[in-house]
């Protein structure tokens, strides 16, 4: 029956049900806690806590679906924050507005030249990616300790701080819900646009009930995630009667939304995007269709390159300091978010909101496991478990849809 | 040798200057001559099959036509002008289109996707145009095979025909004047073989210039005018189809012989 109707609905089955599975752990979730993991509080929390994996996972979706790998985003995230942490707190006085800008910049260009360098060496070198990126993850660990010889470097200026989603790191309330009308609009707007292509070239679109269920469904769930980033209080910030404003949804989730936004249109509609799937689909069609493959593997890591660095930014931004240990495991968290998300490691199948689901998926986990007091070690086992069981489902599913 | 004896068998249906004309052209990998010195022509409207033994050089041969590889030496001109292909994209430009024995489809793209790929139709915004990309491949499927109707199906779900259909559509598509194809029967059953010989025979109607690899001496016999026998990567000669028998040329492509009779043609 359930089937039946996202058949008619046309979800994607593998989208939906991470939805569903989410939505299921949420709510074990905030029993178990006493209604502490649905606050409005915490779920602010998770939004930002969800954006360092999310942002990188972008990418990891475009590294993957082309046969690639790139184990080094996590130690790279640690050399460009440390990069951006050095200009702000070194190269600059305290304080100075030139200095956090300039930061940001010698992250990102940090971040792209470390992804040309090593995306020079698997595409024009032929090194595979699994040793590039794991020489990588060895040698860029090493140069984040050795941008400040293991020193933590602070403070960061007070304005770069709230790209962290910290103090004054949300947009506030009027701008959030505004920011929610539009993505309404979009919605809307998406539907009737290609309702209307479909009619220009002959094909009849799908019932009108199942566009407006859809639009429905999405548009409840943009309110929803407005409304609650809006009540979540910020208590730095007091009306005149002493009661904290609503936060609003937060700077880094708006850079996780734009990069989201920009990635998936790049990959249903641009050439580079098609380029990067045919490719991963079957490199020697690629190669014979006389697209430009080693430019194509080239820019995969240009661009993880440039998404480390800007995780970086958030991480340290959050963190208000730069340390050479920030990042550990990130890359795992990264790979497993994307895989988790749908992403086939046999190339070719992938797509970035499945990824953002998988990394929310983890950072709820994570961040649920830390309200009920699980220790570290259990939850790194809790959270294989989960990609394992992922995986295996997509297995099962995969064949029983073959059949 | 002079060019006279290079290319004793002219198709008489075929007159001016050749499509394609291939003077001496060879690649080598390491010590391996892949193809040796080979001369061959092709006009407007015929179908040349070229046959050999697996490793001959057919393959070799096809791909430097298609831009995959830079011959060592050697000159290919298209319409009695020499070209240089740096990729398929050029060789595509200048009207040769081919079909890869493997068909070179994405598996997980769908129809549309695998019939453009490379040449994406764009909107004004220089982005995909998927819907137009939709419309289009339809109505060139549907020319090839009226009953093939799930084109967005990912190529993976389709069957050997339907996926030869996609890569035959994809040449027709940008009017090709010269088509390469190799074993495009291989995987197929009697009907989809019938449905690509039926489509030679009228892409030839069309003026299309054809190679055809095959090692079904039946299909060559059916719809080639000529036919250029390859033994370990030289050409063992060219020799009309009405002129020779079957037997005739599979002595050729054994032995690396020409038979007495078809010596006297052309």
């Amino acid at each position: 029956m359930l089937s039946g109707l996202l058949a008619r609905l046309r979800l994607d089955p593998r989208m939906s049900s991470m939805v569903g599975a989410l939505v299921v752990i949420a709510i074990v979730l905030d029993v178990m806690t006493h209604g502490l993991f649905l606050s409005a509080e915490n779920l602010y929390n998770l939004s930002i806590q969800t954006c360092v994996t999310a942002v990188m996972a972008c990418g990891m979706v475009y590294v993957i679906v082309a046969r690639q790998i790139d184990l080094s985003v996590g130690s790279l995230l640690a050399f460009s924050g440390m990069a951006a942490a050095w200009t702000q707190t070194r190269a600059f006085p305290p304080g100075s507005t030139a200095g956090w800008i300039c930061s940001i910049l010698a992250a990102l260009a940090i971040g792209a030249a470390v992804g040309a360098f090593q995306g020079a060496l698997v595409a024009r070198a032929r090194i595979p990616a699994f040793i590039v990126t794991l020489a990588g993850y060895l040698m860029f660990r090493g140069a984040a300790f050795l941008v400040s010889d293991g020193q933590t470097l602070a403070p960061l200026h007070p304005t770069y701080q709230a790209l962290g989603g910290g103090v004054d790191g949300a947009i506030g309330v009027p701008a959030s819900v505004a920011l929610g009308l539009l993505a309404a609009a979009w919605v809307v707007w998406h539907a009737t646009s290609t309702r209307r292509d479909q009619r220009r070239y002959g094909i009849e679109p799908a019932p009108v009930w199942v566009d407006a269920v859809k639009g429905g469904l999405l548009c409840l769930a943009i309110a929803g995630f407005v409304w609650t980033m809006c009540v979540s209080p910020d208590f730095t910030n007091l009306d005149e009667a002493g009661t904290p404003k609503g936060r609003g949804i937060g700077i880094p989730v708006l850079i996780l939304l734009v990069i989201v936004a920009f990635l998936t249109f790049v990959a249903q509609r641009t050439r580079y995007g098609r380029y990067i799937f045919a490719y991963g689909g079957n490199p020697e069609a690629a190669l014979l269709s006389g697209l430009g493959t080693n430019w194509l593997v080239w820019s995969l890591f240009i661009m993880t390159g440039v998404l480390s660095a800007i995780a970086a930014v958030i991480t340290t931004a959050r963190l208000g300091s730069g340390a050479n240990s920030i990042g550990q495991l990130q890359e795992l968290y990264v790979i497993s978010a994307t895989v988790i998300g749908g992403t086939s490691f046999a190339g070719g199948i992938g797509s970035v909101p499945g990824a953002v689901l998988g990394a929310i998926l983890i950072a709820s986990l994570d961040n649920g496991m830390v309200l009920l007091d699980v220790s570290s070690p259990m939850r790194q086992i809790f959270i294989g478990i989960v990609l394992i069981v992922s995986v295996w489902f997509d297995v099962v599913y995969q064949k029983r849809s073959a059949t | 040798m002079s060019e006279a004896n290079v290319s004793p068998a002219i198709s008489p249906t075929a007159a001016g200057t050749p499509l394609v004309q291939v003077r001496q052209l060879s690649k080598h990998f390491g010590g391996v001559h892949a193809v040796d010195h080979v001369d061959c022509d092709l006009y407007a409207g015929e179908c040349v099959g070229l046959l050999g033994h697996n490793g001959a050089g057919k393959t070799v041969l096809t791909k430097m036509l298609s831009g995959v590889y830079a011959p060592d030496s050697g000159s290919i001109l298209v319409r009695g002008e020499e070209v240089h292909f740096e990729s398929p994209r050029d060789a595509r430009a200048a009207g040769i289109e081919t079909i890869f024995q493997s068909l070179a489809l994405a598996d997980n793209l769908d129809g549309p996707g695998n019939l453009f790929l490379g040449r994406e139709l764009m909107t004004k915004w220089r982005t995909l145009d998927s819907r137009r990309m939709e419309f289009e491949s339809s109505k060139v499927i549907a020319r090839l095979n009226p009953n093939f109707k799930n084109i967005l199906d990912p190529v993976l779900r389709m069957s050997g025909g339907q996926r030869q259909t996609i890569a035959i559509g994809r040449a027709l598509y940008f009017d090709a004047r010269i088509l390469i194809m190799d074993e495009p029967c291989a995987a197929l059953g009697p009907a989809e073989t019938r449905m690509v010989l039926d489509t030679i025979k009228r892409l030839k109607a069309e003026g299309i210039g054809i190679f055809l690899i095959s090692h079904e001496m039946h299909d060559v016999f059916e719809v080639c005018e000529r036919a250029a026998v390859m033994k370990n990567g030289a050409l063992v000669g060219t020799v009309r189809i009405e002129d020779v028998t079957q037997d005739d040329v599979l002595e050729m492509i054994i032995l690396g012989k020409r038979p007495a009779k078809a010596l006297t043609s052309g």
